[in-house]
């Protein structure tokens, strides 16, 4: 009996042997991106709820995973917000003359991905009379300060009421302590949610894997700021919190060359971001919408 | 217990069984459903760089896939209210075809969300109770409970009417009733809460509106119910499941209602809009009008709302809506108009210009068009394995003593 093939069984062995490999075909680049994924990785827990042990833990396998697909050698810190500390930014138009040495000081600082040449920073260019950004724009090329022109970078906000915060559905971004917006990139689903929900558009997302070469990666880095981003997480400005909570400025404000950045602790009166908030005309953005930014904007005249 | 084993196992069986036709239609889904897996496979390697999506257009035709869908599971309702609650014998028999879609819907809806996650290796994290689930401040939080809930709820209504027709017997209508306006009052609450998710959005004027929860209802019974009479002539075409003339008439009539409310909604949008263009109409005027060169999506748009009123057009002739041909012809406008109307049309202008002024234009590429074939492939095969017992048992085909 089962000698005899019919026309339909053959067809439905040829259509099995058919489907079954294209079915092979198709999940076995599955497998190599489950052994690709790490269980340490996976069965790690929120930064918050991490011990003092588990986070060194976790900083020494990602300095070995940077080691590993960058062949850079790199430290990972973690500091932690300054007590009597709120970070505050500001930026003198009248000054800004639209480099973007800014953008590009970011960019090497915080270990931006090479091939979309990314930074944290747009740098708008404003026609004077207008102090409308859909007029802007981001993509000028041509010799700065052009005529009848203004500059105006923007970068994260750092809202006292963030709506990126608000939107994440699994609290992978935050407030800290000192008023800075931070991601857990090992804790990020990537829905982009928080993207969609910032109205400066200062979030950023790792729509690949980040590409640097070893010798031009920064090495020294913080879990919450400038380490290399795995690929699918969002990340954003995070005022350079490697540096600023260990006494230093931003890089931003140390790459630009006319003294249009002012950073500083806005709770110290003796600092020289008090003195701007309180001699200067000073504005911040889209204030209508209530998300209280600590980042000002004002004019020399 | 016996019976209930015997019950899945021949629900089982008349899933897997069929003729040359049944075998041919699963083979072709399952193909569309594997083509779809190896494009996924592709994404999940390189990232979302093979989409079209970026910094600027951050979502595209998966939330918006995801969108239309969840619009289509909440129309059920439009069936169940008449077949439960005002005990319509008719509507009753198609009631749990209904629900199946709405089964399908819910499922796809939640896979285009994972398959636009950056990260679909830590979905867990969005698991309530399980993680650190940001509710209820977040309304993509809100939309992890309420989606899965309702196809439990859509699981269990259709499995426990089986279940007692399969024995020969019927529900009480008693007992039933809580469980149903609880399954209404999800089916709302599902479709508001992803209104919300855009509407939260201050970011963006061209969510943050308060219409914008109102249209969503109003698209979702318009599309909800013209799919569901599609569906239905197709099985009254090749099942032994017939569609009555009353069922035929009250989903048309529905579909005709919502989509007028639908199209006066749209209207006042359009106005409200464009009389006095703002900085906050940009997105409105990319859309309808186009932003200089920048004009992708005014053709679909005009071609929505071509398709929307022609099919209102159609519904309102009472000649036209009784022939098959251009009722089934009404349907596929109102879906096809409210899929572009209420998807990419709802979506992608969101983003565009951005909140700092830049326009820069969305297309999705192969790999998205093809993960969203093989979804949609999914989810009709979804469909036919559910509607396949459900038909049998209300035939009496299948029974404990058939």
């Amino acid at each position: 009996m089962g000698s005899r093939v019919t026309r339909r069984r053959a067809l439905r062995v040829l259509g099995a042997s058919l489907g079954g490999s294209a079915f092979a075909y198709a999940v076995a680049p599955v497998a190599a991106f489950v052994q690709a994924t790490n269980k340490e990785e996976f069965l790690q827990q929120h930064y918050r709820e991490l011990t003092e042990a588990g986070l060194a833990d976790v900083l020494r396998r990602l300095e070995a995973e940077t080691a590993r697909d960058y062949g850079a050698d790199v430290s990972i810190r973690d500091p932690r917000p300054l007590p009597d500390v709120q970070f505050g930014y500001a930026l003198n138009l009248s000054v800004c003359i639209g480099c973007r040495k800014c953008a590009e000081a970011c960019h090497h600082e915080n270990n931006h991905d090479r091939r979309t040449n990314n930074s944290y920073i747009r740098v708008l260019e404003m026609t004077q009379g207008t102090m409308d950004m859909e007029q802007g724009r981001a993509d000028y090329d041509h010799a700065v300060p052009a005529p009848g022109k203004y500059y105006m970078p923007v970068q994260c906000q750092q809202c006292e009421n963030p709506p990126c915060v608000d939107v994440c559905p699994v609290q992978a971004t935050w407030k800290e302590d000192d008023g800075v917006v931070v991601v857990d990139y090992n804790w990020c689903i990537g829905c982009r949610y928080c993207e969609a929900a910032c109205p400066y558009h200062a979030r950023r997302f790792n729509w690949h894997k980040p590409e640097i070469p070893a010798d031009e990666i920064n090495p020294d880095q913080a879990y919450l700021s400038n380490r290399v981003r795995p690929q699918g997480v969002v990340e954003k400005c995070h005022f350079c919190l490697h540096r600023t909570r260990e006494g230093r400025l931003p890089a931003c404000l140390e790459a630009c060359p006319t003294g249009a950045r002012v950073f500083g602790n806005l709770l110290d009166p003796e600092s020289e971001i008090r003195w701007v908030l309180a001699n200067k005309r000073v504005f911040v953005l889209k204030e209508e919408l209530g998300t209280n930014p600590r980042f000002f904007y004002f004019f020399d005249t | 217990m016996t019976i209930l084993m015997r019950f899945a196992l021949d629900s089982l069986r008349v899933m897997l069984r069929g003729g040359p036709r049944y075998y041919a239609l699963l083979a072709v889904l399952v193909l569309g459903v594997l083509v779809g897996l190896a494009a996924y496979v592709q994404q999940l390697q390189h990232g979302l760089i093979v989409t079209g999506m970026g910094d600027q257009v951050t979502w595209g035709v998966y939330i918006a896939n995801f969108t239309f869908l969840v619009g289509v599971a909440a129309a059920a309702v439009m069936v169940v209210i008449p077949a439960y609650v005002f005990g319509d014998a008719e509507m009753k028999r198609v009631v749990l075809i209904a629900e199946a879609m709405a089964v399908a819907a819910c499922a796809l809806a939640l896979l285009f969300v994972i398959v636009d996650l950056g990260r679909p290796d830590r979905m867990l994290n969005i698991v309530p109770l399980l993680s650190h689930v940001n509710f209820p401040r977040s309304l993509l939080a809100w939309d992890v409970v309420v989606i899965p809930g309702y196809l439990v709820i859509n699981l269990v209504i259709p499995a426990a009417v089986l279940f007692a027709n399969y024995r020969g017997r019927t529900l009480s209508h008693r007992r039933m009733m809580p469980v149903i306006l609880l399954a209404i009052l999800w089916a709302i609450a599902l479709h508001v809460v992803t209104a919300f998710l855009y509407v939260a959005d201050v970011a963006k004027p061209f969510w943050h509106s308060p219409l914008l929860g109102p249209r969503f209802l109003a698209s979702a019974f318009a599309s909800g119910p013209a799919l569901l009479l599609g569906v239905l002539h197709v099985l009254d075409a090749v099942t032994s499941l017939r569609l009555s003339d009353g069922v035929r008439r009250l989903l048309a009539n529905i579909t005709a209602i919502a989509l007028q409310i639908n199209l006066v909604m749209l209207a006042a949008e359009i106005f409200t809009e464009l009389y006095r263009p703002t900085e906050h109409s940009l997105s409105a005027r990319y859309l309808f009008l186009g932003l200089g060169e920048a004009d992708g999506l005014v053709i679909w748009i005009r071609a929505a709302i071509a398709m929307e009123v022609t099919a209102v057009a159609i519904l309102m002739v009472p000649r036209l809506q009784r022939a098959t041909a251009p009722l089934l012809c009404a349907c596929a406008l109102t879906v096809f108009g409210v899929w572009i109307e209420k998807g990419m049309g709802l979506v992608v202008p969101g983003f565009i210009p951005t909140p700092l002024g830049e326009v820069v234009e969305y297309v999705p590429t192969m790999v998205e068009t093809l993960v969203s074939l093989g979804l949609w492939c999914l989810g009709t095969l979804i469909f036919v394995l559910l509607a396949r017992p459900i038909i049998a048992i209300n035939e009496g085909v299948l029974g404990e003593n058939p």
